[in-house]
């Protein structure tokens, strides 16, 4: 600019992020946009996306960035997951990344954080090509954020456990081959008690159903119930008695990246409604140059930017391994409801046309309802923030 | 003056504590700052605390001293960032970043906003288009805090619209002179200053390219302080309207290119809004753990008020803006710092960051209930303060159509 010091604007790259992380940015894009997001609308009218997505996605590479070499992973580590967290979340169906997003960065990390080498090499490497998919099941029809009035049990019988009681709102539910479950093994109520197992989904007693939801229509959530379900002793993850801290210390990368596929999914409507209010015209003018949209994208794009600004801050500090419990859950709570009311705008910025299906704004509002619900509500954040302050 | 070594006279923080250990104090350093950075900051902090926050009540009535300035130019605080050559101690951007986070203990927005017109808004454009006299004449006692600045751009009929102003030098050939008339006013500092850093169009038909800047002396003939202006809150700065009749300044006084002007000052507006946005998270986190304290100690139906969902759940949800604006200003910093002009991210921070510290300032009083009302716990004052920083240095509204119109609308 005329009269200004000279000021080059170099390739904005954020920290953590460097050009490495950009390579495998630009391959994960070209996946995105060449084999999800042209099936995207088919899918959600289905209800469901093809189990074939994750022996592709393994066969990329894109299910084990973070996981050693040798156990079929790409050596990488969360900052890779991290850009995965991003760019899945611009495939136009929020259900599609849920599923896929379930099974690396929920369902298998506590195999891989607490399993044993036998677990791991059944559970983990088959993960990483796809061959078997992965659900975590926490929640039940009566114990959601207050997980400690979790009832699925599992008695002690010969050679392992037998489980009974039910599961909901499990994320690739019906799809799992194997289900990473909280149960309760100990007498103890509240916190202690609850241990993990995993479950193999073809064991008789194990009948998982679909639900219909408002959104993630692609996604598979089931109802999951466990009758007599027999587990065995090797398939213990973690020590008896260890459930809660496995349940938390997965919290906190599950809910980084759905900070991440928040921020990343706003810019992405963000940025179709742009192109649509520059093409669409009212009153002899693009609906762009109407001070009061431009307005509206000014605080959009605002509210990404300090979405986006704050989630980066608690990625560095997760993977630095300092404490992050404070800025994962700020980035959570702000980033969910930013991502909703952000595709709120949106879907008024288009007007009608954003009302009808075709458009995909719709979807874009419904599926970012659930972020300000799933991995801990809202109010399950503040109570965090709150309680970590002294009040 | 002073080197950067001889201002760290406090011991260094203990920082042996086990990373993975929970730690949700504030003290959680961000990736842009060092260790010189963090002794920085307890040093200013300490003075804030020892010398300037006993003052401050009676600052409101008074508006602070023409002293700060020295004693702040003696203890080094006044050039943080600017060049050792004239008298800085040569740190980096973060280093005013610091300076402006921790000047929020002097408990006196007046105070900061006063300090951040010298160091941030008129000492950087003599430094970056200014000759070397006019920085040997000016940059230099200005760090000592021997001279105060102030900058001229809004009028009593032109603020966000720069281009609007009215107030005009005409060159006299005969003289080689230039002749300035007109009014300026809400100008911080401007019955205390020795300099201003004065907007001017000396070509009405030139559009944006008739703009120049001029340095003029505040005791040139014809400079007039009219009013000190009654405000709101700020009330420890002085803020002036200021006449122009027929100010005679020589050519030399133009600062940077003659026309150039606009460019310069719109330039000159980044930096401000970067430093305001800072101030913003800083008394916006003042605030806050003001009132957690409060909200911790006050008891209503049998416990502390802090101790209901819905407070705690208030303080969760202000606590979260204030990181977000934090770690939305700090990254902008770095992108500044690393050559880029991020005139978008600037104006995103400076909106977020002002929205956000008049929200909790608001809220705070809320949880202080009767008592933030009085003057004398301090949040009303903070509330007043505040509210300023959606209108100073860019309003709301300009800001929005900044980032817009970057997107092309």
């Amino acid at each position: 600019m005329k009269g200004l010091p000279d000021a080059p604007r170099p390739a904005g790259l954020l920290p953590p992020f460097t050009a490495e992380h950009e390579q495998l940015r630009a391959s994960l894009r070209r996946f995105v946009e060449a084999e999800l997001v042209p099936h995207a609308d088919a899918w959600e009218r289905e209800r469901w996306f093809p189990d074939e997505l994750f022996p592709r996605m393994g066969e990329l590479g894109f299910l084990g960035l973070r996981y050693p070499l040798e156990y079929g992973g790409q050596g990488g580590d969360h900052l890779h997951e991290a850009v995965l967290a991003e760019e899945l979340s611009r495939c136009r169906s929020a259900g599609v990344a849920a599923g896929l997003g379930a099974h690396i960065s929920i369902a298998t990390p506590p195999i891989w954080g607490f399993g044993t080498e036998d677990q791991r090499q059944r559970y983990v490497v088959p993960a990483i090509t796809g061959e078997r998919i992965a659900a975590l099941g926490i929640t039940e029809p009566g114990a959601g954020s207050d997980v400690a009035s979790l009832r699925t049990r599992a008695e002690r019988v010969e050679g392992g456990w037998v489980v009974n009681g039910e599961k909901a709102f499990i994320t690739n539910g019906v799809r799992a081959d194997h289900l990473v479950a909280a149960v309760r093994t100990g007498e103890q109520d509240g916190h202690g008690g609850i241990s993990f197992l995993i479950i193999d989904t073809d064991q008789p007693g194990y009948a998982a159903s679909k639900l219909d939801k408002l959104g993630w229509h692609a996604s598979d959530t089931a109802l999951i119930a466990l009758q007599d379900v027999f587990v065995p002793q090797e398939n213990l993850l973690g020590k008896a008695g260890d459930g809660f801290k496995l349940i938390m210390a997965n919290f906190q990368w599950e809910r980084l990246a759905m900070a991440l596929g928040a921020v990343a999914a706003m810019q992405d409507v963000f940025e179709r409604t742009l192109a649509y209010a520059m093409q669409r015209s009212a009153f002899g003018r693009p609906i762009g140059r109407f001070q009061a949209i431009r307005h509206r994208f000014a605080e959009m794009a605002t509210t990404i930017e300090a979405s986006r600004s704050l989630t980066y801050h608690a990625l560095r500090r997760f993977h630095a391994s300092e404490d992050a419990l404070r800025e994962v859950t700020m980035a959570k709570l702000l980033s969910q409801r930013a991502s909703f009311e952000v595709a709120d705008a949106c879907l008024q910025i288009h007007g009608g046309a954003g009302y009808m299906v075709e458009v995909g704004i719709e979807r874009a509002v419904r599926d970012a309802r659930l972020g300000p619900i799933g991995g801990g509500t809202d109010e399950i954040m503040k109570e965090i923030l709150g309680r970590s302050m002294g009040l | 003056m002073i080197p950067m070594e001889r201002l760290l006279y406090l011991p260094r923080m203990a920082s042996e504590t086990n990373v993975l250990k929970p730690d949700h104090g504030a003290g959680k350093r961000h990736f842009i700052f060092t260790d010189e950075h963090e002794q920085l900051r307890e040093t200013i902090r300490a003075y804030a605390v020892k010398e300037l926050a006993p003052h401050a009540d009676e600052w409101e009535e008074t508006t602070f001293p023409d002293q700060v300035f020295h004693r702040m130019g003696e203890l080094g605080f006044l050039g943080l960032d600017k060049p050792e050559e004239y008298g800085g101690q040569g740190g980096d951007y973060y280093t005013s970043l610091v300076l402006a986070e921790e000047l929020v203990h002097a408990n006196s927005g007046g105070l900061a906003m006063g300090v951040a017109v010298h160091t941030d808004m008129a000492m950087p454009p003599i430094l970056a288009f200014g000759t070397e006299e006019q920085k040997q004449d000016w940059v230099v006692p200005a760090i000592r805090g021997e001279k105060i600045l102030c900058l001229g751009i809004t009028e009593p009929d032109a603020g966000s619209d720069v281009s609007a102003i009215r107030t005009h030098a005409r060159y006299d050939e005969a003289t080689d002179e230039y002749v300035i008339n007109g009014a300026k006013t809400y100008i911080t500092n401007g019955h205390r200053a020795d300099l201003i850093v004065l907007v001017t169009k000396t070509d009405p038909d030139a559009g944006y390219d008739g703009f120049t800047l001029f340095l003029v002396p505040m005791d040139a003939p014809g400079v007039i302080r009219e009013k000190r202006l009654e405000k709101l809150g700020m009330h420890a700065s002085d803020t002036a309207l200021l006449a122009f009749q027929d100010v005679r300044v020589p050519s030399s006084a133009i600062l940077g290119e003659k026309g150039k002007g606009f460019y310069h000052i719109m330039w000159e507006l980044q930096g401000e809004r970067l430093i305001g946005a800072a101030g913003c998270v800083a008394g916006a986190q003042y605030a806050l753990e003001k009132t957690i304290r409060y909200a911790l100690e006050r008891t209503a139906f049998g416990r502390p008020i802090g101790k209901f969902q819905v407070t705690r759940h208030k303080v969760a949800d202000m606590a979260t803006k204030i990181e977000a604006a934090r770690q939305l200003v700090y990254m902008t910093a770095w992108r500044f710092q690393n050559g880029e002009y991020p005139v978008r991210e600037i104006s995103m921070a400076k909106l977020y960051a002002a929205q956000v510290a008049v929200d909790v300032a608001d809220e705070c009083i809320q949880i202080h209930g009767g008592a933030g009302y009085m003057k004398e716990y301090g949040i009303e004052r903070i509330w007043r303060d505040m509210r300023l920083n959606r209108i100073g240095a860019g309003t709301d509204e300009i800001m929005l159509d900044v980032i817009g119109r970057s997107y092309g609308l």
